[in-house]
This record gives structure tokens, C-alpha cells and sequence, in this order.
């Protein structure tokens, strides 16, 4: 019983995380009908940048605001630079591009950095609290839980509440209609991506802490499973990417306890390939059939 | 008739091309031959069916595994050459077994997801080789296939493996190249222009999509068995994201669609990042493991986006037969004749709303 | 003084023939203009090279006298033109409260963009009964009307409107020229109507232009056009 609450805590602060970089998927999706297959390697560039100021200036907080920064600003810099000049009648273009992308991100870091795990500190202890003799959550696992809330609810808001968030979800749905409305698209894709990536990035700086260190390669697995819960969520359910994450990060927190760490991609793919097969609508999503 | 001439005349070539090498450059050839047939199978797989596969390299180590497992279990009671026999339709079945799963996944994906789901493959292939009866990370053995007895005195083993792999990547290849220019490479592009259009002149897209991936998986696995055949095991390290992604880069590098890229993309995928690695041996020791294998990654990603940004309609509209695949003098395997022709590239831009 | 003008504009797709060419036309300022032909008089084509979502080959087109030419579609919108597409372009998955928003956003801020979208809620009431409701739930009439509505809260100098009544109900059709006449007789907008619907859109109309074949064959006075039966037989079919 101990082990289940501990185990079943653990998974809900990753999956918080899982859920927060499926969302950012969701969000460039939802921005320019693309799945950015480079959001890993993106990501991991802010981490390293979060890595590197905090290491010159001895602050967690310096280094954590300068990789959202970095993360925000390689978005837009991807979107104008490169995404925009591709032609998106069909989605190859832009998933080779950006597998392009990984591979030059990916092997830059590992050249100016070295490929070795650099071990990140989390900013608060990782040892759990314990209450009535369960240990239940670590304060680093309370900090991350509720800054993937306070990021998500502010997301929520912003999409649905401000005329930005009117002007981002028209352009995603009618381009044409939204231009014709006086909606600047091009601008909107931009902003998109800078939000995507801010928030793939914040995922990925609040996961590296509690994992082996920092490497060219962190934040790959969780991409993946990012993926697979934008998939089971539907990618244009911000809400399905809030309930599958928490979901899967439960799921493979209790296989990783029950079976073993090497079981649980295992059942990711599993459930990924089910859900595909089964409501290729992903399960959020009631609409047709995917056509991306 | 006239292609298996050609297929036999080409291989004839690269055998004899294998007297001029060092026993290392023909392990070399050996692998770039395993890997050429994997990128065949992919570039018509991207370029005849628009279908990302990430996860070319899992077909391939299902093709090594399905190899080490028969040439292993025949070689105990039967000569060699039955073995090798034996591990090829071994190679053949898992890959295609396995590329049927995914091709009935694809059937009903497009794009990115199923591009989503074989990246998931390739990264759980570590985990699925320790829990299943894989051998784990140290994987299986593959008996090691000697010299035989007439020509031990004139080549050495690489030499002889190297034979092997570009026999067993032109069986691979060659229906492929048929299989292409034929009746259903025209209802692959069909579906590829246009689904709805493709149904409406009586092709079901989901078969077609299917029997694409299968037809691009076998040659994968059979692609794996010749690596196994140079190597004499297959391991999970060996098949992990970064070959995949170079599987990928070789047939774009190539242009999508055309086999003798293919060919031309696979020996750079595997002298290029070698070649760098010699070069780079010659700086600092510390500067030099770090651009060890990094470097070569660097360039090809950066050749990758080149490309895409510099031909925005060279991939994109190769797809829709746009462009006739380069033809070069080197090419291991034959062009077809018959390609679509050029044709104006200024359609009305559709509109996408719904 | 023209509201709109075009000046030997020339639009085309590809190497084949333009489907306009060296087209020159003039709408006065405050008028309401009916662009009339068949199917594939190149109607649509010109609406859309207005607003910059075809490609032009040549020409100028002039709004309030100012060139518009090599402008961004957005930008046109946001100098004063507006246009209503063919096929009831509501965004399906915006509200009908938010498609209308939309539509005021550039124009209007703060509280004046309440009191634009309120402003035609009066216009079109049944649009104020679903406020909530997603676009995608909308009947024909009511998609159209929102367009046309959204499109008007942008209070546009001009405004185009392609086949606004295809494939309505007569009394819809009637109720929506009915609110464009009185909203341009109220407001001095100028209005460039393309319609198939001759009838109706002569009924409203000051003047008529024929197009066929990507020119212009007859410009003249609503009443006079409606009343040439061999014009009619000629270029619009009965």
C-alpha cells in the first residue's frame, strides 16, 4: 500500500510533465497543423541553457527564466527560419526538416558540450514527506505539480479568454476565413511555436533534475511519450492531453514499480498502438477521422 | 527479363569492385550493401506512398533476429549454405510479419502519426530485446559463415561476406524495382496524388498502403540478415534512433522515390561519418571525441534541411511523379524507363479549410 | 470619386490562359454594384484578386484611391475592404459570439468592440438567440447571416460578397438582401455583389456588370440591364 500511494504520487508529478509537453504539442499543432518532431531536441537547448546560467550565476531561477527564454525564442526562430519556407500541401516536408533539425541540434550539443550525463540539481529536496508514515510526495514533485497547474490553467485562459487566444484558435482552424477577418496567420504560427516551445521547454527543464543528468539525448523518451499522449488525448484536446498524460505518467510509474523500467515503453507502445488502431480519433477527440 | 539482366549485371560489377578493396572497406561495402537494401524499401515506401517510416531500423534488426534464429537452429542439423538459405526466409517473414502489423496500422494513419508510432518502435526496441527472448542488449549470434573450400586461397572472409551481402541485397532489391514500375507502383502513386480520387477510380487505399509497407519492410529485413551475415550478431544497440534517422537521410539524400539514390545515399550514410571520424582523429584528443560520430550526424542534418528548404517542391513534388528520380552512371540498380514526365508544377494552391 | 477601382488587372493560375484579363472596373463610392455572368465568368476570381488571395499577374487595383497592389490580404481587410466568400465561411469551431468578435478585432477595442457585436445581434436577430452556439451547429441561413454580419462589424468602405444566396430559401434570400440595402443606403457602404441570382441581385442594386469570359461585356443601370431580354439571353442564360 505504501509502494502504490508512493508510486501512484510519483507517476502523477511525472505525468504533470508528460502532460505539459504533450500540450505543447497539441499547441504547435493546433498553430500549424504540424507535429514538430524536433520538439525533444528544441527543448534540450533550453535545458542547456537553463544549465549554463545557473552554473554562472548560482541560481536555479536565473538559469530555469533563461531556458523558457531560449526555448521561446528557438521556436519563433524554427517557425520564421525554416517551417514557413516548406510547403505544407503534404506533412513530409516538415517532418523531414525537422528530423533535419534533431540530428544538427542533437549532435552541436553533444559536440560543444560532450556527450557525458551532467547532473542537474533540482532546486527543492526530492526526499519525500511523509505523512501518518506513508511517504507520499517529495516538495521538488509538490513544486512541479503546481507549476505544470499554474502553466496550464494560464494556457487555458489565454486561449479561450483573450482575442489572442481568438486570433491563435481561428488561424488554426481558417486560415483563409482568419486573414480575410484581418488576422495576421503568419504572425499567429509564430506566436504558436514561441508557446510551444516555452512550454515543451519548461517540461523538459522541470523533468531533467530527477532523471540520470543532462545529455543531448534527456528529453527523448519523453517526447515519445508525449507523443503517445497527445495520440491518446486527440492532438487538438488540450484537455485530452491534460487527462491521458496524468493517466500515462500514472501507468508507467506503477509498471516501472510493479514490472520493471524496461517494461514500461513497452506498454506506452502497447497503448499507443491500441488507441491508433482502435480510436484512431484519439479518445478525446469525436470528430473525423485523422487526416493531418 | 530485361531488369534481371541488368539486376545480375550490376551485381556482377559490385563483386568484381570487391578484388579492389582492403578486407576493412569491404566489411564496409558488406554494410552499405545491408543498408541499401533497407533504403530501397523506405525511399518507395516515403516516395511512391508518402508513408514516414522512423522505424526502418526495427525492421531491420527483426530481419537480423529472424535470421540469427533460423541460420542458427539449421545449422545444427544441415549444411551451411541451407543455413544461410534457411536465415534469409527467416529474415524475410519476421520483417515482413512485422511490416504487415505496421502497414495495417498505416492503412488507417496518415502522416504523422504513423510516423509517431514507428519512432515509439525504434525507442522501445532496447526494452522489447529484454523482455522478450532476444538476448538482451548483448542480442543473438549468427554462425559465422566461412570461406568456401575453392575460393579460400583467393579472398579473405570480408571479402567473401561482402559477396553475400550484395547477392542477398540484389535478391532484395530487384523485385522491388519491379514491383515499382509495374501495375501496383501506379496505384501507389494514385493513392499517394489522392485517396479520394484513387477510390474513386477503383483503389482501395488500405490494401495498398499495407501491401506498400510490406513490400518495404522485407527488403529492410533481408537487409539486416546481410548485416548479421557480415557481423555475425545482431544486438538492439546496433538498431537504435540515430541509424534510423540515417536510414531516412540516405533516401532523402538519394531523392525519394529513386533506387539508385538509394544506393548513393546508403554508401554515403556509411563512408561519410568514417571518413570524419579519421579526419578527426587527426585534431586534439579532447575536441576529437567529441566530434567523433557527432560530426558526421551535424552535417547530415544540416544536408537534410538544405535540401528540404532548397527543393521546397523537390520532395514534395517528386511524390506526385513531378520530377524524373536522378539517373547516375554508378547506379547498383536500374532506373525504370517509363517515369512520369515533368509536367507544369503551378496547380491552384487547394484550400485547406474546412 | 470611385470607392474601388481595377486598372487593366490581369489574373491567371499557372502558364494557362488568365481567366481575367487586362479586366478594368469602377465601383463609385456608396453604390451598390451587381456582378452578374454565368459560371466560370471568372466572378469569384476577381473577388478573390481584390483581396489578394489570387495571384495577379498585372494591373492595379485602387481602394479609396490608394494602391492596394502588393499588399498582404490581412492588410487589404484592415485598409477597409471586406469580403463574404462563396460557402458560408463561419469557423466551425469558433461560437457564433466569437466569430463575430473576430471580426471586429482589428477594428474595434475594448468596449466599443461589445457594442459593435451587439450592434449586429440587432441586425440579425436570430444570430442573438445563439450566441453560445458552435458554428458547426448552424443552419444555412444563419451561417450566412453570420458571415455577412462579421463581416459588416469591421464597418468596411467596401464590401464583397461572392453568391451570398446559393442554395438558400427564397424568404432568407430576400431577408439578407433585404438588411445589405438598408445597411448601405444607412452607412454609404459601397457594396460589389457577385450573384447567379440576376433577379434578386438587380432588385437591390444601382448598377449591373456583366462579366464573361474573364471581361466586361455590360455596365449599366440595374432598372435598364433587368429590362434588356436580349442581354439576359446572351450572358445570363434565360
Amino acid at each position: 500500500m505504501e509502494r502504490f500511494v508512493f508510486l501512484l504520487s510519483n507517476g502523477l508529478a511525472r505525468g504533470a510533465v508528460l502532460a505539459l509537453f504533450a500540450l505543447s504539442l497539441v499547441i504547435v499543432w493546433r498553430a500549424a497543423r504540424v507535429v514538430n518532431f524536433a520538439q525533444a531536441a528544441m527543448a534540450v537547448v533550453a535545458v542547456y541553457a537553463a544549465f549554463a546560467l545557473t552554473a554562472a550565476s548560482g541560481s536555479y531561477w536565473i538559469g530555469l527564466l533563461g531556458g523558457l527564454l531560449t526555448g521561446a525564442l528557438l521556436g519563433a526562430a524554427v517557425e520564421r527560419g525554416l517551417m514557413r519556407r516548406l510547403p505544407n500541401r503534404t506533412p513530409l516536408p516538415g517532418m523531414i526538416c525537422a528530423i533535419g533539425l534533431v540530428m544538427v541540434l542533437q549532435a552541436g550539443l553533444a559536440i560543444a558540450f560532450g556527450p557525458q550525463h551532467r547532473p542537474m540539481r533540482p532546486p527543492f529536496s526530492e526526499s519525500p514527506i511523509v505523512i501518518g508514515g506513508v511517504p507520499v510526495l517529495s516538495p521538488y514533485n509538490l513544486f512541479v505539480l503546481a507549476t505544470a497547474a499554474a502553466v496550464m490553467g494560464a494556457l487555458a485562459l489565454l486561449f479561450a479568454k483573450t482575442s489572442l487566444g481568438l486570433r491563435l484558435r481561428a488561424a488554426a482552424f481558417a486560415p483563409e476565413t482568419s486573414r480575410l477577418l484581418g488576422v495576421r496567420v503568419p504572425r499567429m504560427a509564430t506566436i504558436g511555436w514561441t508557446l510551444s516551445l516555452a512550454t515543451a521547454s519548461l517540461a523538459a527543464l522541470l523533468l531533467v533534475p530527477v532523471e540520470l543528468g543532462l545529455n543531448p539525448h534527456s528529453v527523448d523518451l519523453l517526447f515519445v511519450n508525449a507523443f503517445a499522449v497527445a495520440v491518446v488525448g486527440g492532438l487538438d484536446s488540450p484537455i485530452g492531453a491534460l487527462t491521458a498524460g496524468l493517466g500515462i505518467g500514472v501507468l508507467v510509474s506503477l509498471v516501472t514499480g510493479y514490472v520493471s523500467a524496461a517494461a514500461a515503453p513497452l506498454a506506452v507502445l502497447a497503448l499507443l498502438t491500441a488507441v491508433l488502431l482502435l480510436r484512431p480519433g484519439g479518445l478525446f477527440a469525436a470528430k473525423e477521422a485523422r487526416t493531418a | 527479363m530485361r531488369l534481371t539482366l541488368r539486376a545480375a549485371a550490376i551485381t556482377l560489377a559490385a563483386i568484381a569492385a570487391t578484388f579492389g578493396l582492403d578486407p576493412f572497406r569491404n566489411y564496409q561495402l558488406a554494410t552499405a550493401a545491408g543498408v541499401f537494401a533497407a533504403v530501397a524499401g523506405l525511399t518507395v515506401l516515403i516516395g511512391l506512398t508518402g508513408q514516414l517510416s522512423l522505424g526502418h531500423a526495427v525492421l531491420m534488426a527483426a530481419g537480423g533476429y529472424g535470421y540469427a534464429a533460423a541460420a542458427t537452429a539449421t545449422a545444427d542439423v544441415a549444411p551451411l549454405p541451407v543455413a544461410l538459405l534457411a536465415g534469409l526466409i527467416g529474415a524475410a517473414l519476421t520483417a515482413g510479419i512485422l511490416g504487415l502489423l505496421l502497414g495495417l496500422a498505416a492503412a488507417r494513419l496518415h502522416g504523422p502519426y504513423l510516423a509517431g508510432l514507428t519512432l515509439a518502435l525504434v525507442i522501445a526496441l532496447p526494452s522489447a530485446a529484454n523482455v522478450l527472448p532476444l538476448g538482451g542488449e548483448q542480442g543473438r549470434s549468427a554462425p559465422l559463415l566461412p570461406v568456401p573450400e575453392a575460393l579460400s586461397s583467393l579472398i579473405a572472409i570480408e571479402q567473401w561476406h561482402a559477396w553475400l551481402a550484395i547477392v542477398i541485397s540484389a535478391a532484395a532489391v530487384t523485385p522491388l524495382v519491379a514491383l515499382r514500375s509495374g501495375r501496383h507502383g501506379l496505384r501507389m502513386r494514385a493513392v499517394l496524388d489522392d485517396e479520394t480520387a484513387a477510390r474513386l477510380s477503383g483503389v482501395n487505399p488500405g490494401p495498398v498502403k499495407t501491401g506498400a509497407f510490406v513490400a518495404g519492410a522485407i527488403p529492410a529485413g533481408l537487409g539486416g540478415a546481410a548485416l548479421a551475415v557480415a557481423t555475425q550478431q545482431v544486438a538492439p544497440g546496433g538498431y537504435g534512433i540515430a541509424f534510423s534517422l540515417l536510414l531516412v537521410v540516405a533516401a532523402v539524400l538519394g531523392g525519394l522515390g529513386s533506387i539508385g539514390g538509394a544506393a548513393i545515399g546508403s554508401v554515403l550514410v556509411v563512408a561519410l561519418p568514417w571518413l570524419i571520424d579519421t579526419a578527426a582523429e587527426a585534431v586534439p584528443a579532447d575536441l576529437g571525441r567529441r566530434l567523433d560520430g557527432n560530426l558526421a550526424v551535424l552535417l547530415f542534418g544540416a544536408v537534410v534541411i538544405a535540401v528540404t528548404l532548397a527543393r521546397p517542391e523537390g520532395i514534395a513534388g517528386l511524390l506526385t511523379g513531378l520530377r524524373r528520380p536522378k539517373t547516375a552512371p554508378s547506379e547498383p540498380a536500374p532506373t525504370p524507363p517509363g517515369e512520369a514526365p515533368p509536367s507544369n508544377d503551378s496547380k491552384p494552391s487547394t484550400n485547406t479549410e474546412r | 470619386m470611385s470607392a474601388l477601382e481595377c486598372r487593366r488587372l490581369t489574373v491567371g493560375y499557372g502558364d494557362g490562359a488568365p481567366v481575367l484579363d487586362e479586366l478594368s472596373l469602377d465601383v463609385p463610392d456608396g453604390a451598390v454594384l451587381a456582378l452578374l455572368g454565368a459560371n466560370g465568368a471568372g466572378k469569384t476570381t476577381l473577388l478573390r484578386a481584390l483581396t489578394g488571395l489570387a495571384p495577379v499577374g498585372g494591373g492595379r487595383i485602387l481602394l479609396d484611391g490608394a494602391d492596394l497592389t502588393g499588399l498582404s490580404t490581412e492588410d487589404r481587410i484592415r485598409r477597409g475592404l471586406a469580403l463574404v466568400p462563396e460557402g458560408r465561411s463561419v469557423v466551425a469551431e469558433l461560437t457564433v459570439e466569437e466569430n463575430l468578435r473576430l471580426g471586429a478585432l482589428w477594428r474595434h477595442r475594448g468596449p466599443a468592440r461589445t457594442r459593435a457585436v451587439e450592434a449586429a445581434y440587432e441586425l440579425f436577430e436570430p444570430l442573438a438567440r445563439r450566441r453560445d452556439a458552435a458554428g458547426h451547429t448552424l443552419s444555412g441561413g444563419e451561417r450566412q447571416m453570420l458571415a455577412l454580419a462579421r463581416a459588416l462589424v469591421a464597418e468596411p468602405t467596401v464590401l464583397l460578397l461572392d453568391e451570398p444566396s446559393l442554395g438558400l430559401a427564397p424568404l432568407v434570400v430576400a431577408q439578407l438582401l433585404g438588411v445589405l440595402r438598408d445597411t448601405a443606403e444607412r452607412t454609404g457602404l459601397t457594396v460589389l455583389l457577385a450573384e447567379q441570382n440576376v433577379t434578386g441581385a438587380l432588385s437591390i442594386a444601382d448598377r449591373g456588370m456583366v462579366l464573361s469570359l474573364g471581361a466586361v461585356v455590360a455596365d449599366r443601370p440595374a432598372a435598364e440591364l433587368a429590362a434588356d431580354p436580349a442581354l439576359r439571353r446572351a450572358y445570363l442564360g434565360f
